[in-house]
């Protein structure tokens, strides 16, 4: 089985504007979405409380708003997570209110509403371990299950914040000296721009939709910089080496011949990614969702953006062969020579 | 060209056969056990507790697959949870037995052991801790006030100063200026014989003296590096405390951690109760000191005493209940340290302790009036006394003093600790508290398993049917990448989260391009024309350069979230750090042993199974269809004439 039966190298660069515009227009919406709608950030980044529970019967979400709203908590957020009986019910910071006790005051309103009386029970596993939980007890019938409380306080989400900036800056700067190191500066910049614009595109959807940003997605949201600009230091790799290989060719050229020689691995490798991400997308459940989300499209754009624009932005850097290959002692190889150039 | 070195296949199979040994305690699962922790502080487990264990269990007739004593509990583990359940029973009763119900001095819990076989947990082949987010359980994140903690001792500083100046005559206004003692003397000579003395008696502070017209200020501030030992003995303490106070709970390892400079991770797997473990957490035990009573009025009866048991050393010495005055001398709040030492004439083992100035007041007055008599502490927990100390005063005591007694020096250790027990160095805060049922644990496991699962086969099938032989190969050293990770992982204890199983899984998902790099480059290498011998040589060598760069990138961005990231993202961080790590390894030295093992041998190698390589247009570069994308007849040449490639 072979998918790519390609002639003739491909000349993607003579379309190089257009790439970059559509690129920039996708940036350009992202953006737009972020600065208008700004992100969903989840409760760990703006503190606040979570409360998720489990029905036996499929949740009214209308009823459980009202109920929930009964406490005068304000804002308060009611939704499915998961399946139709799981419910999560997010409660931000509200000066006058403790904190400390809206996660039982929640379960007990719940619990009311299903006509039950709040209590503790302990049980054995079928491990063997014993386990202490607050339970709902109507009858013989636990009508809801408090699956998850969390409790997040507001200073932590500042620091949060603070250290995503941080890591978020020290993986540009640390992928920029490696690939400056490596490569050469027009390289690191262009793979830099092409795989930030992923970020931002990233966040842009997330913005768009409104989708929870938690610190989850934001690891997602770096795992995939660091994977795409993967892609580029691939096609970097094969330029490098077309320069040397071939003397004659352009820089469009080599280019060219570089993208079309790795297209059939880039797309194999990110189809494999893909199937993992995929993967986690359908089984791994609401606490997944999002960063598998974040991860396919971080990985579909991180393709468009490190093949067509990271080697266009370097292009128009005006990369050049003695960027690349360094001439002096080689410089003198007859050009003739079938062998010219090439370096094990 | 293609073979390996014995010592290469060696290595090869070491790393599968260590892989396994450190991957399979993970797939044991757990076994019933029961539990038994001290539920008082002054209970102690040890070897004793297990050998007592092991009688109760055998005079019931319970047969356990083994009864350990590890860290501060005794684990026994059982075959069956019916059978856990009737040796909870047994050992409880017998344990507890005449103790207050209200107040056993042994918590005897329900709990779960790894069933890997004992000879793996000698070898350290342990599995993954799994956290909170995968078996359930309550977390906390407590904000230490570190600022609070220097604020205390700065003012006991300045108090101190205050008394040392003193008591040798030197007349200084002291007062607290931040965080800085500061004091004002009238004359050059008493601010240097000031100076020096103070220097004497707090070497801990740096003493600078300014002087100002006839006037000379002195200034005291703590030495920076004494600040962080002061702050970092403040966490510890801290840690401690909570440590004893989790104890008596009785679940399985409780996790208390430090989390950057000020904080505390608290973790208690097997509880749900937020409220409750709240309560438990927050929950002091206090001190007092109390005159005993002596005179001929003492008895249970009398209204002006308390009869309190006395703690097992003490009561080694005074029988089982002392008899107390109910009035307090001093609390536990007036106490600021105590720390075991030894008496530097008889070099006998003592317990110093050091009061706060309300404290050594209240010392002063009442043991200048009772010397020769006897002083006892007194522990609350839960509302229930217990004396832990009687001593003699022998002399009027201040704010140091000592108890000394024929201690061993264990056991004023352990009377040092007791003391501090009941106190935080620092106040707490909590900022964050997640509680997790057991349902949602056990779910989360199955899903993150089921994405590497389902995600794993989904490349397997590709690849093989994609690469046939090197696809097989390849998916094989993915295995060997899975087995390594979990090994590793296992092996460094670390605690496995459902981001850290996504993190697997999408380090497998990223591994696999390494494969795919050098698969795609050996079939360039035969399209170009090449050898398969030659093509496999080639590939891998040329692939190596690319793997290696993009391995880094991907690392660096793994780093940095290993830096700043916290919890959750730490979790993911540290699994796919090693991922990258183990990747590198199994997709290049390990398939490149597999390719070697299968065509190494074969020297006249005609083709090798990785799948159809289409040679149809072999792929050239200048091999552009448009005339004007040629320059000159040089690129035309070029593309007729197929550059060769080196070997």
């Amino acid at each position: 089985m072979e998918f790519f039966r390609i002639r003739r190298d491909i000349p993607f660069m003579r379309h190089a504007l257009v790439f970059n515009i559509v690129s920039l227009l996708t940036f350009l919406a992202a953006v737009f979405f972020l600065v208008t709608r700004g992100l969903n950030f989840s409760i760990e980044f703006t503190g606040g409380t979570a409360v998720e529970a489990t029905y036996v019967q499929t949740a009214d979400l209308e009823r459980l708003r009202g109920v929930v709203s009964g406490l005068g908590y304000g804002d308060v957020q009611v939704q499915n997570y998961g399946t139709s009986h799981d419910v999560i019910i997010r409660v931000p910071t509200k000066a006058g209110i403790d904190q400390k006790l809206v996660p039982s005051h929640v379960f007990e309103a719940l619990c009311k509403a299903e006509s039950g009386a709040v209590g503790t029970k302990t049980e054995t596993t079928a491990k063997g371990e014993s386990i202490t939980r607050p339970s709902c007890d109507a009858g013989s019938a636990e009508p809801v299950v408090l699956k998850r409380s969390e409790l997040v306080g507001p200073s932590v989400g500042d620091e949060l914040m603070r250290n995503g900036a941080y890591a978020m800056i020290s993986v540009v700067i640390g992928i920029m000296l490696y690939l400056a190191f490596r490569f050469e500066w027009k390289f690191s910049i262009a793979a830099i721009v092409a795989n930030l614009h992923d970020v931002v595109i990233i966040l842009g959807f997330f913005a768009a939709f409104q989708w929870e940003f938690s610190l989850s997605v934001l690891a997602g949201v770096l795992a995939v910089l660091g994977y795409s600009v993967n892609e580029s230091v691939v096609i970097f790799d094969r330029i490098r080496e077309t320069f040397r290989r071939f003397r004659k060719l352009t820089t469009m050229q080599v280019i060219d011949h570089a993208i079309t020689s790795t297209i059939s691995r880039t797309i194999i490798t990110h189809f494999c990614t893909q199937m993992m991400v995929l993967s986690m997308l359908i089984f791994g459940g609401p606490t997944l969702h999002y960063f598998a989300m974040a991860l396919t499209i971080g990985i579909c754009f991180g393709i468009y953006s490190s093949v067509f624009v990271a080697a266009a932005i370097a292009m128009w850097l005006g990369v050049k062969r003695e960027d690349l290959v360094h001439t002096g002692t080689k410089a003198a190889v007859d050009p003739n020579d079938p062998n010219a150039g090439a370096v094990v | 060209m293609n073979r390996y070195p014995v010592w290469k296949f060696v290595l090869m199979a070491l790393a599968v056969l260590i892989g396994l040994l450190y991957t399979v305690p993970n797939l044991y699962g757990s076994a019933p056990a029961v539990q038994v922790s001290a539920a008082s502080l002054t209970t102690k487990v040890g070897t004793d507790t297990a050998a007592q264990v092991e009688q109760l269990l055998a005079a019931a007739s319970v047969k356990p697959d083994y009864v350990t004593f590890e860290g501060s509990t005794v684990h026994a583990r059982f075959a069956t949870t019916d059978t856990q359940i009737h040796a909870r029973d047994v050992i409880n009763a017998g344990l507890n037995a005449g103790a207050d119900k209200d107040a056993p001095p042994y918590s005897v819990a329900l709990n779960m052991v790894p069933r890997a076989p004992r000879w793996m947990a000698s070898l350290h082949a342990l599995p993954m801790y799994l956290g909170l987010d995968l078996r359930g359980g309550v977390h906390f994140l407590l904000q230490v006030d570190l600022k609070a903690a220097l604020d205390k001792k700065i003012e006991s500083l300045v108090t101190d100063t205050r008394t040392t100046l003193r008591e040798k005559q030197l007349r200084a206004a002291v007062t607290r200026d931040g965080n800085a003692v500061t004091m004002v003397f009238h004359d050059a000579a008493t601010a240097t014989q000031a100076v020096g003395v103070l220097t004497d008696a707090f070497p801990t502070i740096q003493w600078t003296s300014t002087p100002d017209g006839a006037d000379v200020h002195v200034r005291g501030v703590l030495k920076p590096a004494e600040l962080i030992k002061a702050q970092d003995q403040a966490i510890k303490q801290n840690m401690t405390t909570l440590g004893n106070r989790v104890a008596g709970l009785g679940t399985s390892e409780p996790v208390i951690q430090q989390q950057g400079a000020d904080r505390i991770v608290v973790e208690l797997p097997g509880i749900q109760d937020t409220a409750k473990a709240r309560e438990l957490i927050g929950r002091t035990a206090t001190l007092s000191i109390r005159m005993v009573d002596q005179t001929a009025a003492a008895s249970a009866d009398n209204p002006d005493d308390d009869v309190f048991p006395n703690s097992p050393d003490v009561a080694r010495r005074n029988g089982p209940t002392t008899i107390v005055k109910k009035e307090v001398v001093a609390s536990g709040d007036d106490l600021a340290d105590a720390q075991p030492n030894f008496d530097s004439q008889s070099s006998a083992a003592i317990v110093k302790l050091q009061m706060n100035a309300k404290g050594a007041r209240r010392m002063r007055e009442v043991s200048s009036q009772n010397v020769g008599k006897l002083m006892s502490i007194v522990l609350f927990e839960k509302n229930k006394g217990q004396v832990i100390s009687v001593a003699t005063i022998q002399s009027e005591l201040g704010e140091n003093f000592q108890i000394s007694g024929s201690f061993t020096s264990e056991e004023a250790s352990e009377l040092a600790l007791l003391l501090r027990s009941g106190a935080l160095a620092a106040p707490m805060e909590f900022i964050e508290e997640t509680a997790i049922g057991p349902s949602l644990g056990a779910d989360n496991i199955a899903k993150g398993l089921h994405s590497v699962a389902w995600g794993f086969v989904a490349i397997l099938v590709f690849m093989c049917a994609y690469y046939l032989l090197f696809g097989v190969i390849s998916t094989l050293s993915l295995g060997v990448n899975l087995l390594m990770l979990v090994a590793v992982l296992s092996l460094i204890q670390t605690t496995l989260t459902l981001p850290g199983i996504a993190a697997i899984a999408l380090t497998l998902g990223m591994a696999i391009d390494a494969n795919v790099l050098v698969n795609e480059r050996i079939r360039e290498e035969l399209r170009a024309g090449s050898a398969p011998q030659t093509a496999i040589s080639a590939g891998y060598e040329r692939a190596w350069a690319t793997i290696l760069d993009s391995n880094i990138t991907t690392l660096i961005a793994g780093l940095s979230l290993l830096m700043f990231g916290s919890g959750a993202v730490r979790g993911f961080a540290i699994v796919h750090c090693l991922g990258i790590l183990t990747s590198m390894f199994s997709a290049v030295f390990f398939s490149r042993g597999l390719v070697n093992l299968w065509y190494g041998r074969q020297k006249k190698l005609k083709s090798i199974l990785i799948g159809q390589v289409w040679k149809g247009g072999a792929q050239q570069p200048g091999n552009v269809p448009q005339p004007d994308d040629l320059e000159d007849g040089e690129a035309a040449a070029a593309a007729g004439k197929r550059p060769r490639v080196a070997r």
